[in-house]
C-alpha cells in the first residue's frame, strides 16, 4: 500500500494543492486556475479532486493532510501587534477579528468539513509552520544532500525571513527574523507607493526598476534616505524598520502615506497613472536595497551552515533580479530556488515537511531537482481539444507529426506571428514555462509592443522573458548554468548589444523601450538583463523540439515566452480557457496538443468584450 | 472539543496564557453578536463604554 500525504495552502491568498506518493511529487496546482479567480483564497476543492485524481486515489486513501501554516501562532501574532500598537490599529482590529473568531480560531474543524462534505472522512491534519513550509518547499526537491536555507517573505506567523540548515532529511532553522520586520513587506510597501497592487504588483515594480536611472543623484539619495529612516540593516542582514512609516502592522494600507510624501519629495502614484521617472527611480532605489539585504543574509546563511549550496523559496526569492545577482556573487556555487516560491508552494513545501520530518522518510537526491519541471498540473488529451473544438464550432488543422507541427510552428513565429502554445501538463507556480504560454519571435522589434498592448493587455513597460534551449544560453547569455524556472537574470552577452544613442537615459520611458537595444530587442530589457528560462531536451522534449527546429530556420535558439493570459486572469488551465483567450486577444495562432487553429479561420466570437471584463486589472 | 485541546496545546506550549480570557471575551463577544443577529448586543457596548 502506498503512502501518501496532501499538502494544501488556503484561506490567506493563492490557495493550492500538492500530492506526494511514496515521496514523489505526483501533482501539484492552484485552485484559482480552476476557479478562473486570480489569486483565489478559498479552500482549494478543485485543485485537491485534481491532484487526487491525477494520482488515482480517493480522500480516504490520503494518510496525512498537511496546512501549511499554524493559525494559533498567527493569531497570537495579531493579538501582541494590535496589543504592542494600541490604540492604533483598532479599525484593523475590529475588521480582522470577526473572521478569526468565527472561521480561522476553528481551523482544524474547518478542514475537517471541507474533507467530509469533500468525501464524508477526514484524514490527520498537522500545520506545519509558514516558512518551514516554504523552507521545505525549496530544500526536498533541490537536487542538493546538504544546503543553507533561506526563506523570505511578507509574513507567515511570526516569521519574515528564516535562514536555516537542511541535511539529509531534516531542516534546522538557524536564525529568524519576525514581524514587523520584513522584507517582502517593505518591497510591498514600495509597490503600493508606487501605485501598483499589493501581493501581485511586486513583479511589475521589479520590472519597473532598471528604468530609474542609476547614475542620478536623487536615486543616491534616496538608497540613502531607505537605509537612514526606514530601516535599520545591520552586518547579518537582519534589520529593523522604522513603524513611523509604516501602516501595515494596525492599518488597511501599507504604508503612511504623508510621511512617505515628506520623506522622498513624490507623491503616491494612484493605480493606472503614467509613470514618471521618479516612480521608475524610487523602484531602483527598493531593489537595490533589497538586493543588499539578500546578499547580506545569504552571506549570513553561508557563514552559518558553512554550507557550498544555497536553496531559496518566499515571495521575494521570485525576485530574479537579486537572485541572479546572488549566483553572480559567487557566495555559493550553486543556487536552487523553489519555482513555486510564493505561498502557493506552501502546499508543496507542507506536503514535503509532513513527508521528510513528521513520517521521517528519507530525502533521495538523483543529482536532479525532483520537480519534474514543474509540470505537475492538469492534461489533456486530443478528445478534449475535439470536443472544445465542437462545442464553439472551431476550425483547426490536425498534424499527425509533430515535426511537421513544430516546422509550421516555427516558420509562423519567424514571420512575427504571435501564437499561444498549449501542451501536456499545466505549470505549478506563478510562472509559464512553455505548457501554457503565448510565444513570440525575441528578433521582431515590435514583439514587445505587440505582446504588451495588443494580447495581454498589459502596462507597456513589463518586459518579457525569453526560452532558451540550454544548449544556447551562454550564445546568448553572461550565464554558465540552467535557469529552468526562469528565476535567474542575467546580461545579455555584449556582443549582442547595440549601441545606446547619446543622452539615451533621458529620453521618455517608451522612447527608450522602443529602441532596440540588442539583436534579441523584445527580450532584452532597458538594462541589457533577461529573466531567462532554459529549456532541457529531457525535461521539456515537445518544447524544446520547436524551439530547436526555430533555432535551424533562423540561426536563433530563443523564443519569447509569455504566460497563456491576460492581464488579470489566471493562466490558462483548460483547452476552452486557452481558446477563449485565443479569440478575445489578437494572438495570430494557438496550437492545442496537435491541433493548429488559425484566428482567421475561426467564427466570430461574441464573447470577447464581456471576456475582457471578466478579470479585474492586477 | 478539539479547539478546546487545541487552544490549551497551544497556550500551555507558548507559555502564552494572557491570552485566554482575550479569546475567551472574543469567542463570548463573537458568539453573543451572532446569536442576536448584531441588534441586541447594543445595550451590553452602551454598558460597557
Amino acid at each position: 500500500m502506498s503512502e501518501s500525504i496532501l499538502g494544501i495552502s488556503a484561506f490567506y491568498h493563492d490557495s493550492a494543492a500538492a500530492l506526494i506518493v511514496d515521496g514523489e511529487i505526483v501533482a501539484a496546482a492552484h485552485e484559482e486556475r480552476f476557479s478562473r479567480k486570480k489569486h483565489d483564497s478559498s479552500f482549494p476543492r478543485q485543485a485537491i479532486a485534481y491532484v487526487l485524481e491525477e494520482a488515482g486515489l480517493q480522500l480516504a486513501d490520503i494518510g496525512v493532510v498537511a496546512f501549511y501554516d499554524k493559525p494559533y501562532l498567527k493569531f497570537e501574532r495579531l493579538l501582541e501587534t494590535y496589543h504592542s500598537f494600541a490604540p492604533r490599529g483598532l479599525r484593523s482590529f475590529l475588521s480582522a477579528m470577526p473572521v478569526w473568531i468565527k472561521e480561522k480560531l476553528f481551523m482544524r474543524q474547518m478542514l475537517k468539513d471541507e474533507f467530509k462534505q469533500l468525501c464524508g472522512c477526514c484524514p490527520k491534519v498537522i500545520f506545519p509552520e509558514h516558512h518551514l513550509s516554504h523552507g521545505a518547499s525549496a530544500f526536498y526537491p533541490s537536487p542538493f544532500t546538504e544546503a543553507a536555507i533561506l526563506t523570505l517573505d511578507g509574513v507567515g506567523e511570526w516569521s519574515t525571513s528564516t535562514i536555516g540548515r537542511g541535511r539529509e532529511n531534516s531542516i534546522e532553522v538557524l536564525r529568524e527574523l519576525d514581524f514587523p520586520h520584513s522584507l517582502g513587506l517593505l518591497y510591498s510597501a514600495f509597490t503600493h507607493y508606487c501605485g501598483f497592487k499589493v501581493n501581485s504588483g511586486e513583479y511589475k515594480l521589479m520590472g519597473l526598476a532598471p528604468y530609474g536611472d542609476k547614475n542620478s543623484v536623487q536615486v543616491k539619495e534616496w538608497i540613502e534616505l531607505i537605509f537612514s529612516d526606514l530601516i535599520d540593516l545591520r552586518e547579518d542582514g537582519s534589520f529593523l524598520l522604522n513603524m513611523d512609516y509604516f501602516e501595515f502592522a494596525t492599518g488597511l494600507t501599507m504604508c503612511v502615506d504623508n510621511a512617505w510624501h515628506k520623506l522622498f519629495g513624490v507623491p503616491r502614484r494612484k493605480a493606472e497613472d503614467s509613470l514618471g521617472q521618479d516612480h521608475m527611480n524610487l523602484a531602483l532605489a527598493i531593489q537595490e536595497v533589497t538586493e543588499e539585504i539578500v546578499l547580506r543574509l545569504a552571506r549570513t546563511a553561508r557563514d552559518l551552515t558553512q554550507c557550498d549550496n544555497l536553496v531559496m523559496a518566499g515571495g521575494v526569492a521570485l525576485n530574479c533580479v537579486a537572485n541572479g545577482k546572488l549566483l553572480r556573487s559567487g557566495l555559493f556555487q550553486d543556487i536552487w530556488v523553489q519555482p513555486a516560491s510564493g505561498d502557493a508552494g506552501g502546499a508543496l513545501g507542507a506536503a514535503l515537511a509532513g513527508w521528510h520530518i513528521y513520517l521521517d522518510n528519507p530525502k533521495e537526491c538523483s543529482g536532479q531537482d525532483a520537480m519534474k519541471g514543474a509540470l505537475l498540473g492538469p492534461e489533456y488529451d486530443s478528445r478534449d481539444i475535439l470536443k472544445l473544438a465542437r462545442r464553439y464550432q472551431a476550425s483547426s488543422l490536425k498534424f499527425s507529426d509533430f515535426n511537421e507541427l513544430c516546422g509550421k510552428v516555427a516558420s509562423l513565429l519567424a514571420e512575427g506571428q504571435v501564437v499561444g502554445w498549449f501542451q501536456g501538463r499545466m505549470e505549478y507556480g506563478p510562472r509559464a514555462l512553455g505548457n501554457r504560454s503565448i510565444l513570440g519571435d525575441a528578433r521582431h522589434p515590435e514583439m514587445q509592443k505587440k505582446l504588451n498592448l495588443k494580447i495581454k493587455y498589459r502596462e507597456g513597460f513589463r518586459p518579457f522573458a525569453p526560452s532558451v534551449i540550454e544548449e544556447c544560453i551562454s550564445e546568448f547569455f553572461e550565464l554558465d548554468r540552467p535557469s529552468p524556472y526562469m528565476l535567474l537574470v542575467a546580461p545579455v552577452r555584449e556582443e549582442r548589444r547595440n549601441t545606446l544613442p547619446e543622452g539615451y537615459h533621458s529620453l521618455p520611458l517608451y522612447e527608450r523601450l522602443y529602441h532596440p537595444r540588442s539583436d534579441v530587442p523584445a527580450i532584452t530589457h532597458i538594462d541589457y538583463s533577461a529573466r531567462i528560462q532554459s529549456v532541457s531536451r529531457n525535461v521539456h522534449p515537445k518544447y524544446w523540439q520547436l524551439i530547436d527546429t526555430f533555432r535551424q530556420q533562423t540561426g536563433y535558439g530563443l523564443i519569447v515566452n509569455t504566460s497563456f493570459n491576460v492581464r488579470g486572469e489566471p493562466i490558462v488551465c483548460t483547452p476552452e480557457d486557452a481558446y477563449r483567450c485565443f479569440m478575445a486577444t489578437e494572438m495570430d495562432y494557438l496550437v492545442m496538443g496537435d491541433f493548429l487553429f488559425s484566428k482567421t479561420e475561426q467564427p466570430l466570437y461574441a464573447d470577447r468584450d464581456y471576456w475582457q471584463q471578466t478579470y479585474e486589472l492586477d | 472539543m478539539d479547539f478546546l485541546k487545541d487552544i490549551w496545546g497551544f497556550l500551555n506550549t507558548r507559555k502564552k496564557f494572557w491570552m485566554l480570557p482575550i479569546i475567551f471575551f472574543l469567542l463570548v463577544f463573537g458568539a453573543l453578536v451572532v446569536l442576536t443577529g448584531g441588534t441586541a448586543i447594543a445595550p451590553f457596548i452602551y454598558a460597557i463604554f
